[in-house]
Formats: structure tokens, C-alpha cells, sequence
């Protein structure tokens, strides 16, 4: 008798096929949509990675920081840091941005780690801050009141503006496609199987030989690479950059948050469907402006009391569906008798 | 040489303030293992109730602390009994995620009714009241009173909190909650007096705030901060540490402040950071978190 793992089930097989459909009708968006359409695409797509990162450190490793714009507005500046001062084309400064951010984000942690559960939420908003105010006294990039993007910079990446419009979007697709799979295998590695043990119980992993901080550390500087790698392209898209449109609170982290307690935290599933939730609101109700960040809070904690694993979370409990390959099931190859027997693993 | 006596001194008298921004964060968190994100907001909140109060009743700001600190109070314990009680448990995100969501709320509700618009309370003569410590250094007889009431509310929490029955149901609940329940305690009601007891010092806190500068809906979170700091400075769980903590992080703005007026926050958090990577247990503590 046989004992394997496996990941894929019926529902993600599904799934996976639909994704690849849609990547194939969204890849050629600029052949069927207009500006407006790939301008709106492109933030759905920044959301999803964004969500989807902030999924990944509070919903898998248990890691709830209220100051990722830290590294949406670190990856921003790199970005035209790198345009302005050294040439660099933001196609290049981009990777580099998030390569940057990681390695920034390794003595932040030392720092913030001192800090446990609640209180590391606070910390992480504090640098936050501490890198705000630090961006605005850079003089050469604007200081408190930012700076723009040169033109040349701009035009040096395609020659003309169909086509850089076109390749910007594709940077974006493919920019959540990556993260994406980088969560998916992440969460797929013994780094996975790691993190879904400290979930369970933090005492039971340790000592099972897992090393929880440095799993944790881990997941960190991950997430600051893809988070400062979605700020640099969110900001080579608006041309603009200033200190507090680059680490603004509400715009990175609110909606983010809410983005992915809506739709469903813990499950890669969830930031997705809390994105487009997030977008079909923000499409009908854009006119009450505060109001509305007002009436996404009151629905969040809505959610939170009432359905704490959100929208996905409820369709998970009726349908048992997931659409990426990540739940491991134990499949026992009995040759003896010739059939398989299969044992879902609990949650 | 007077220069720096009143820059400290100013620093010192400030740390008062954030004293009381600290806490109220810091009994919670002691109670209830509850760092409550919309702290700061409340500070705010607290303000423009003791605006809309001056302004109705035609009252002055330190007159009004009689109707802002008991509304304050109802509306912390119904806060907790109706909201936050039902967010804690062992898992962390709940009660973060709610209270960041009420953050939000305060916030963008404030903004509605009443604008961006800076305001201010108007306390009168007093705000500009002086006395002469030394030659060429001033103290404000409104910075003192502030310190000398954030003395007061430390040393007031600080007796309910060891001398009284109230105060040994908190230390019960904090200790063991299914222990202080089979002692037939209500925690749901001891997590509610405590958010009350929280929201009150948050109610003296917000009406000194809005007289000593302008305050508008967006300044919430840099109160908690300040208040964060200063209990993580002082050390957790010793209500006089937090004191402390909350001077220290005032000297360090103010002196921020003399050298370059863009630092002024900026210092404050590296004076922070420093004690965070070279002492995390804060100057004074008592537990370790």
C-alpha cells in the first residue's frame, strides 16, 4: 500500500481551466478594450495582488500589519528614485524595487518582531510613518509636496503610446499572475505546510521542529518583495508620486484589508472575490466618496462578526469548492483491493 | 542655555498629554489583551463632542469634561458590551479588524459632519496665561494644569486599579476569566467598565488636545501612535512607566522640533525605535508582552 499527497481536486482542476480561460481573454485586452478598460483592469489587478499579499502574512501567518503601505510607498520611490536619479528604466526598476524592499524589509523585522500580536500592528504602522516623513525630507525627489515622472522616461519604453499603454498592462497581468503563483507555491512548499501547523497551534509546531519565527520572518520579506513591486507599478502608472499618496493608510491598507475580510481571509480565493466585490461597489457608489469608505467599514465588521471567513468562506462551507490546487488531501493506494480511498485532510 | 531649559521643559510638559493618550490604551490592554486600533480616533471624537457641547451650551472646554467624560464613559461600555466583546477569544484578527474598521468609521463619519476643517476649543484667558520660572523661561499655566491633571488621572487609575473592588476584578479578569467567572464575575460587564473607565481618561485627553492645538477628523492615528509609544517606552503594564514614557517621547519631539521643525514627529519615532532595539521591554516594566 502506497501513501501520497495530493493537491488538485475536481473543483480546482475546474478551477485552474477557467483561470486559464480568463488569463487568455484578459492577456488580450488590448485588442477588445479601450483605455479606460485596461486603466480599470490594471487597479483591479494591483488590488488582487496587494490583497492577496496582505492575505498571505495575516490570514496564513497569522502576521496582521496595519503598515504595508510601507512597502507600497518604499517600492514607489525606488522607482522613480531609480528613473530620476539613475537613468534606470522603470521596466528595470521595478524587479529591482521589490529586490530592494526585501532586503530593507530584513532589519524592519528585526525591529517589529519584538513586537507580539497586537502590538506588531502598531509597529508596522509606525514604520510606516517613520518612512513617510523620511521620503519627505528627500529634497531631490520633491520632499513633502512629490515629484512627477520625466517624460522622457516615460516614452523610452515603447514608441508609441498604444503600444507602452498595452505593455504597462501586460506588466500589471503579469505582475499578479506572478504573485499569484508565487503565493500558490509558497503555501504549496513545507514553507506551507509549516505555516498552516503554526496556524493550528504555535506550541505543537514548535515542537514538531518547525522554526515559527524564522517561517514567519520568511513570509515577511516575501510579502514586502511583491507589495514594493505592485507600489512601483502603481505609481510609474500615475506619473505622480508624493509622500502621502505613496504610504497613505487608507488606500493601501484600508480597502485592502476590507478587500480581503470581505471576501474571505485565510484562503487565497477570498482577495480576489473581495476585489471584485470591492470594484462593483466602488462603480455604483463612487459618488458618496466618505460615505463610502464609511459604509465598507460598517459591512467589514459586519462580516467579521457575523461570517469571519467572508464571502469565499461561505461558499467553501456549502460547495467544498477551491479553485487552486493547495488542500492536501492523503490518497492511500490500496492494491489490495483495488480502489482508492481518500481522506480529506481537517482544517 | 534657557533655550534648551525650555525646549525640554515644553517636552516634558506635552509628555502629560500623551500620558493620557497611553493610558487609556494601556488599561485596556492589561484588562483585556485588547490593543484597540480606534483609540486615537476616540481622542478625536472626544473633541468634537466637547466642541458641539461648548458651542450648544455656551460652556467653556474645561467645564464641559462634566458632560464629555460620563458620555465618553456610556460610550465605551456600550462599545464593548454590544461590539468588542464579541471579538475576543484566542484568535488575534478579529478584534484588530474590528477596531480598525471602527478607525475608519470615527474617521469618515467625523469628515461628513464636519468637514476637514481645523478647530479649536476656545479655553480664553487662560490659554495664554504665564508665570515666570527663571529669567527668560515661561511655563503656561494651561501646559501645567494639563500635566498636573495627567498626574492625576495616573495616579487615579492607578488606585482603582490596586485599591479598589473594581480594580480586583480587572486584575481578576486580566489573571484568569474563567477563573474571575467561576468567582462570579460578569466579564462581559468588567470588560465593559473598563472600556468605560478607558474612554473617560480618552474624554480628558481629547478636550485638552483640542485646546492646546487645531484639531481636524484625520488626526486620530498619530494620537495612537504617540500613545503606543509611550506605553512601549515606559514598559507594559506599569501605569507610571507609561508616565514616563510618554515624557520621554515628548523631550524627544520637542528637541526634534528645535533642530529642524520637520523632524518633530520623525524624532519621536527613532527615540522610540532606539528603545524598541536596545531595551523591548521598556524602561519601566512590569509584565512582558
Amino acid at each position: 500500500m502506497s501513501v501520497r499527497v495530493a493537491f488538485a481536486s475536481r473543483s480546482s482542476r475546474v478551477g485552474m481551466a477557467l483561470c486559464a480561460v480568463a488569463l487568455v481573454v484578459l492577456a488580450a485586452a488590448p485588442f477588445w478594450g479601450g483605455r479606460d478598460d485596461m486603466q480599470l483592469l490594471s487597479q483591479i489587478y494591483a488590488y488582487v495582488a496587494l490583497a492577496s499579499l496582505w492575505n498571505l502574512l495575516a490570514g496564513y501567518a497569522g502576521l496582521v500589519s496595519v503598515g504595508q503601505q510601507a512597502y507600497v510607498g518604499l517600492g514607489a520611490y525606488l522607482l522613480f528614485a531609480f528613473a530620476i536619479l539613475g537613468g534606470v528604466s522603470p521596466l528595470w526598476a521595478i524587479p529591482l524595487a521589490g529586490i530592494i524592499a526585501a532586503l530593507v524589509a530584513i532589519p524592519v523585522a528585526g525591529l517589529v518582531f519584538r513586537l507580539r500580536g497586537h502590538y506588531f500592528a502598531i509597529g508596522t504602522w509606525i514604520i510606516a510613518e517613520v518612512f513617510r516623513l523620511l521620503a519627505s525630507q528627500v529634497s531631490v525627489l520633491g520632499g513633502g509636496s512629490g515629484t512627477s515622472l520625466p517624460a522622457s522616461m516615460v516614452v523610452g519604453i515603447a514608441s508609441t503610446r498604444q503600444m507602452r499603454e498595452s505593455l504597462v498592462y501586460w506588466i500589471a497581468l503579469a505582475l499578479v499572475v506572478a504573485v499569484l503563483t508565487l503565493i500558490v507555491l509558497l503555501l504549496r512548499s513545507r514553507y506551507g505546510l509549516a505555516l498552516k501547523a503554526i496556524r493550528d497551534s504555535e506550541l505543537a509546531a514548535t515542537t514538531n521542529g518547525i522554526d515559527v519565527l524564522r517561517t514567519k520572518v520568511l513570509v515577511y520579506i516575501v510579502t514586502a518583495f511583491g507589495t514594493a513591486m505592485i507600489g512601483a507599478l502603481i505609481f510609474f502608472q500615475r506619473l505622480r508620486i508624493s509622500p502621502d499618496a505613496a504610504f497613505s493608510v487608507n488606500d493601501w491598507t484600508a480597502f485592502v484589508i476590507f478587500i480581503t475580510v470581505i471576501g474571505g481571509i485565510g484562503r487565497i480565493e477570498g482577495p480576489i472575490i473581495g476585489t471584485i466585490v470591492f470594484f462593483a461597489l466602488r462603480q455604483t457608489l463612487a459618488d458618496l466618496g466618505t460615505i463610502y469608505l464609511l459604509m465598507l467599514g460598517v459591512v467589514a465588521i459586519l462580516v467579521m462578526l457575523t461570517a469571519p471567513k467572508g464571502i469565499w468562506g461561505l461558499i467553501v462551507e456549502r460547495f467544498g469548492w477551491q479553485i487552486f490546487p493547495l488542500e492536501r488531501t492523503v490518497i492511500l493506494d490500496d492494491r489490495s483491493a483495488g480502489r482508492e480511498k481518500q481522506r480529506p485532510d481537517d482544517r | 542655555m534657557t533655550d534648551w531649559i525650555n525646549v525640554i521643559l515644553q517636552g516634558v510638559l506635552v509628555g502629560g498629554l500623551y500620558a493620557m493618550f497611553a493610558a487609556g490604551l494601556s488599561l485596556i490592554f492589561g484588562v483585556m489583551r485588547l490593543v484597540n486600533i480606534a483609540h486615537g480616533d476616540l481622542i478625536v471624537l472626544a473633541a468634537y463632542v466637547a466642541l458641539v457641547t461648548t458651542e450648544a451650551l455656551g460652556i467653556g472646554p474645561l467645564v464641559s469634561l462634566i458632560i464629555v467624560v460620563p458620555l465618553m464613559a456610556v460610550i465605551g461600555y456600550a462599545l464593548q458590551r454590544l461590539i468588542l466583546n464579541r471579538t475576543l477569544g484566542e484568535d488575534l484578527l478579529p478584534p484588530l479588524l474590528v477596531t480598525f474598521g471602527l478607525s475608519v468609521i470615527i474617521q469618515n463619519g467625523l469628515l461628513a459632519l464636519f468637514t476637514a476643517d481645523s478647530r479649536k476649543l476656545q479655553a480664553g484667558d487662560i490659554e495664554v496665561a504665564t508665570f515666570k520660572l527663571l529669567e527668560g523661561v515661561y511655563i503656561g499655566i494651561l501646559p501645567l494644569l494639563q500635566f498636573a491633571v495627567a498626574i492625576a488621572v495616573i495616579a487615579a487609575l492607578q488606585f482603582v486599579f490596586y485599591r479598589t473592588a473594581l480594580g480586583r476584578a480587572f486584575r481578576a479578569t486580566a489573571d484568569s476569566p474563567p477563573v474571575a467567572q467561576l468567582m462570579g464575575l460578569d466579564n462581559r460587564h468588567v470588560f465593559g467598565l473598563a472600556m468605560a473607565l478607558s474612554l473617560a481618561v480618552v474624554a480628558i485627553a481629547g478636550v485638552f488636545l483640542a485646546i492646546r492645538a487645531d484639531f481636524d477628523p484625520s488626526i486620530g492615528p498619530a494620537r495612537l501612535i504617540f500613545g503606543f509609544e509611550a506605553v512601549i517606552i515606559g514598559g507594559l503594564g506599569s501605569m507610571w512607566g507609561t508616565f514616563a514614557g510618554g515624557i520621554v517621547l515628548g523631550v524627544a519631539q520637542a528637541i526634534g522640533a528645535h533642530i529642524n521643525p520637520g523632524w518633530q514627529i520623525l524624532a519621536g519615532h527613532i527615540a522610540f525605535l532606539i528603545i524598541l532595539a536596545v531595551r523591548p521591554e521598556g524602561l519601566f516594566p512590569r509584565i512582558r508582552a
